[in-house]
């Protein structure tokens, strides 16, 4: 049954995209289930558990507090556009170097956090990374590791190549 | 969770929005950044017949600095209030509160006026027009009122914004040069609701004494509440640490905050004795400071 439906044209991961969605739709649910795109996670779907943050238009936003059609004319990358299985992004490879995650449930968000902070203040304080990434929920790590990730993107190029 | 089925509708003009506000009245609901009003919706606490998007109105996107006054408008992010030089010089108590609301990927998306009509006790941006004296410019079609503050806020999520009408500007009023600032909250965890906070302002007149007090605070009650007895104390004494103390033993007895399994009573009235002192504190430090 399809209720109240809406163009949308975006680009995502440097794709053009458009696309007919129903407008109750979350541009997160648009992202796994109509583009493929599950990177994105969903866990807590109210706005909390910062597992479905991708970037729109090179800012951090959570992608299941934003309706589809409110991505209409915004260019939206998720962590689908970081890396691959053979080249990881940095920040992928400095996650694994320092065991940055365990179940990973929330890798996605985490990794889209830190891509849009270091886009922006590519050399944040240790303080700034804290509170930066204190809208992302881990339930395994206790997060030490993962903000050894974030240092080791940091503090090194060679992170890439490891 | 699925959000509940609505009719989307984006207005290109603010004109068009009254207008199907007009139309639609109470079965419409206004969205801007969304971050208040979708997670609503996800829990089907709301569930509008009409969802109306002035995110994209130009005509609302502006931070307008006028004569006495600074406008925020409707389509205004945040982030953009956080950033914004304008901000920082002439409401300084404002910008002083953005890096507290939610986290980064909120502010990046949700609206300063969305918050505020969303008129969340717990939110800081209500608690800070409180304290600020700012007012309100509410339209409907054909019409326009300016509210202040102080009569803005009428209960939990309630605030004097009708069904067929859009909030369009937060208007604050210029800060004296010579006053000081602060916002301070305890929250579980950074960007999250506090369990109490407090925004304040104080000013001090060529002899160095409190001209004018303001302690205004959220998650207290079922709106921002401002503290008039504390405000009362301070004006008219030169700043001292045991006056301080002396205001916050009076917001102590003031208040009467609900508690819940993340604070007792007893722990946040304690907690609005805390704040008091930290916000008096850092206030006093920077009067001057923004000249």
């Amino acid at each position: 049954m399809s209720g109240d439906m809406c163009q949308v044209s975006c680009r995502v991961n440097g794709e053009e995209r458009s696309l007919a969605v129903e407008s109750r739709r979350t541009l997160a649910e648009v992202l796994r289930e109509d583009l493929g795109l599950t990177g994105t996670h969903l866990a807590c779907e109210h706005g909390v558990c910062g597992a479905c943050t991708v970037s729109v238009d090179g800012a951090a936003a959570r992608s299941c507090l934003m309706l589809a059609v409110q991505a209409d004319g915004r260019a939206i990358e998720t962590v689908e556009s970081l890396g691959t299985e053979e080249a990881l992004h940095p920040i992928q490879q400095a996650m694994w170097d320092e065991h940055g995650f365990q179940c990973a449930f929330c890798a996605p968000g985490f990794l889209m956090t830190v891509y849009c902070l270091l886009r922006e203040n590519p050399a944040p304080t240790p303080e700034e990374i804290r509170a930066e990434l204190s809208g992302n929920l881990c339930r395994c790590t206790g997060y030490t590791s993962i903000l050894a990730g974030v240092q080791a993107v940091l503090s090194g190029g060679d992170a890439a190549d490891a | 969770m699925k959000i509940p089925k609505f009719t989307y509708h984006r207005p290109t003009t603010e004109e068009d929005a009254l207008a199907m506000l007009t139309e639609f009245g109470e079965d419409a609901k206004v969205l801007a950044g969304g971050q208040s009003l979708i997670p609503l919706m996800a829990l089907r606490l709301s569930q509008p017949v009409h969802l109306i998007d002035v995110g994209g109105l130009r005509e609302l996107a502006e931070i307008r600095e006028q004569s006495g006054t600074i406008g925020i408008g409707a389509a205004v992010r945040q982030v953009e209030v956080e950033r914004s030089g304008v901000v920082a010089r002439a409401a300084p108590l404002a910008a002083a509160a953005m890096p507290h609301i939610g986290h980064r990927a909120i502010r990046n998306q949700g609206t300063a006026c969305g918050s505020l009509a969303h008129a969340d006790p717990a939110a800081e941006l209500p608690a800070v027009a409180l304290a600020s004296d700012a007012s309100f410019v509410v339209r409907r079609a054909g019409g326009e009122r300016t509210v202040p503050a102080a009569d803005f806020f009428l209960g939990y999520l309630t605030c004097d914004v009708g069904p067929d009408e859009l909030l369009v500007e937060w208007r604050l009023p210029r800060s004296p040069s010579t006053a000081g600032w602060s916002v301070q909250e305890v929250s579980r965890r950074h960007g999250d609701f506090a369990l109490l906070g407090m925004a304040a302002m104080i000013d001090t007149d060529a002899d160095g004494r409190i001209s004018a007090a303001a302690l205004s605070l959220f998650g207290a009650a079922s709106t921002p509440i401002r503290v008039h007895a504390a405000e009362k104390l301070l004006t008219g004494e030169p700043p001292s640490a045991a006056l301080f103390d002396e205001a916050a033993e009076v917001v102590k007895g003031q208040i009467d905050p609900p508690g819940d399994l993340h604070g007792t009573v007893a722990y946040r009235k304690h907690l609005g004795a805390v704040l008091t002192k930290r916000c008096l504190g850092e206030a006093a430090g920077r009067l001057g400071a923004a000249a």
